[in-house]
């Protein structure tokens, strides 16, 4: 069965997108790349450090991913255009997951730097993929600027406290028409399996996989549970009662004596 | 005085972008890599070429792992 996500013209086998910090080494990074089936993973722009043991860039060229780099840390508008420009130098990729944080404790998205920032992206010619909150109407206003998707969170990125606020994402998922990328929040697979049934495209999971204590199970897990969340959603779940349905006919049961 | 990755260092106005990778053990053609002068983005192109102004603040810059 053909069920590809497809972004600014991509297509994508894989609905998960993976983070690549926080893990212990590049080498569990690896093989966690491989069990997750992700085809798109994030990195960071950081100063060239000369005591660096391995390539980052050579790991991620040897699975064969397509890069998704981050403005990670960015807190103005100015700040990540010129990030995003870098990484484009770097990376030879127009797509850049845009993030620009307005709060330390909570690293939630700046709502109008983050406006700024992926106008100026798109005019420059960036596939733009901003992390943002679960509002819907600032999900449509990014969509409206030409961004390419929209990365709602779940919960504060790193928290592992899964979606917070499920009737808000729905209602994201039905303001737009882009794809909707759950970022953020996640914590273990059924918080992955929950948006996908909520209607999200797909999602991103970072910490919950590199700082799992077996990282390359969770990233196995992420995978199979996006695909049962994926298929559930298009199953069409029964909905809530209060009381009981009977599964069983009681047609045909047989009358004991009492 | 040029600073390079935010520390006083030994290049010099003049020194190209090609030194200052060749000073750092950088290849010319370094894959993942992204150069910035001043806030602003010396393309790959340009490297061989580029000078530094005086005092300038260079940015050599790689792929590190993120979220």
């Amino acid at each position: 069965m053909s069920d590809e996500l497809v972004i600014a013209g991509r297509t994508l086998r894989s609905r998960l997108l993976l983070g690549t910090g926080g893990f212990p080494s590049l080498e569990l990074l690896e093989e966690a790349i491989r069990a997750s089936g992700s085809e798109l993973v994030t990195v960071a722009l950081r100063r060239v450090d000369p005591s660096a043991r391995g390539s980052l860039v050579d790991v991620l060229a040897a699975t064969g991913v397509q890069l998704l780099p981050n403005t990670a840390g960015c807190h103005t508008a100015r700040d990540a255009v010129l990030t995003a420009e870098l990484a484009r130098e770097a990376f030879q990729t127009d797509w850049v997951k845009l993030e620009v944080i307005g709060d330390e404790d909570t690293l939630l998205p700046d709502a109008p730097e983050l406006l700024l920032a992926a106008e100026q992206l798109i005019d420059a010619g960036f596939v733009v993929l901003p992390y943002t909150t679960d509002d819907p109407v600032l999900a449509r206003r990014l969509q409206d600027l030409g961004c390419a998707a929209v990365m709602p969170l779940g919960a504060p990125i790193g928290s592992g406290m899964g979606i917070r606020n499920p009737y808000n994402l729905a209602l994201l998922r039905e303001a737009v028409s882009v794809p909707v990328v759950l970022d953020a929040g996640i914590g273990t697979a059924s918080d992955a399996a929950l948006a996908m049934e909520l209607g999200c495209d797909a999602v991103m999971a970072a910490s919950a996989v590199a700082r799992a204590q077996d990282p390359v199970r969770m990233a196995h897990a992420m995978r199979l549970a996006v695909a049962a969340g994926r298929l559930a959603a298009g199953a069409g779940r029964i909905p809530r009662r209060t009381y009981a349905t009977a599964s069983t006919p009681d047609e045909g049961r047989p009358q004991f004596a009492s | 005085m040029i600073f390079l990755n935010g520390a006083e260092s030994e290049l010099h106005a003049g020194d190209t972008v090609a030194d200052v990778l060749a000073r750092m053990g950088l290849a010319p053609d370094a894959k993942g890599i992204a150069v910035a002068v001043d806030d602003g983005v010396v393309p790959r192109g340009e490297w061989r070429d580029f000078a530094l102004p005086e005092d300038a603040r260079v940015e050599v810059l790689t792929a590190m792992q993120g979220g």
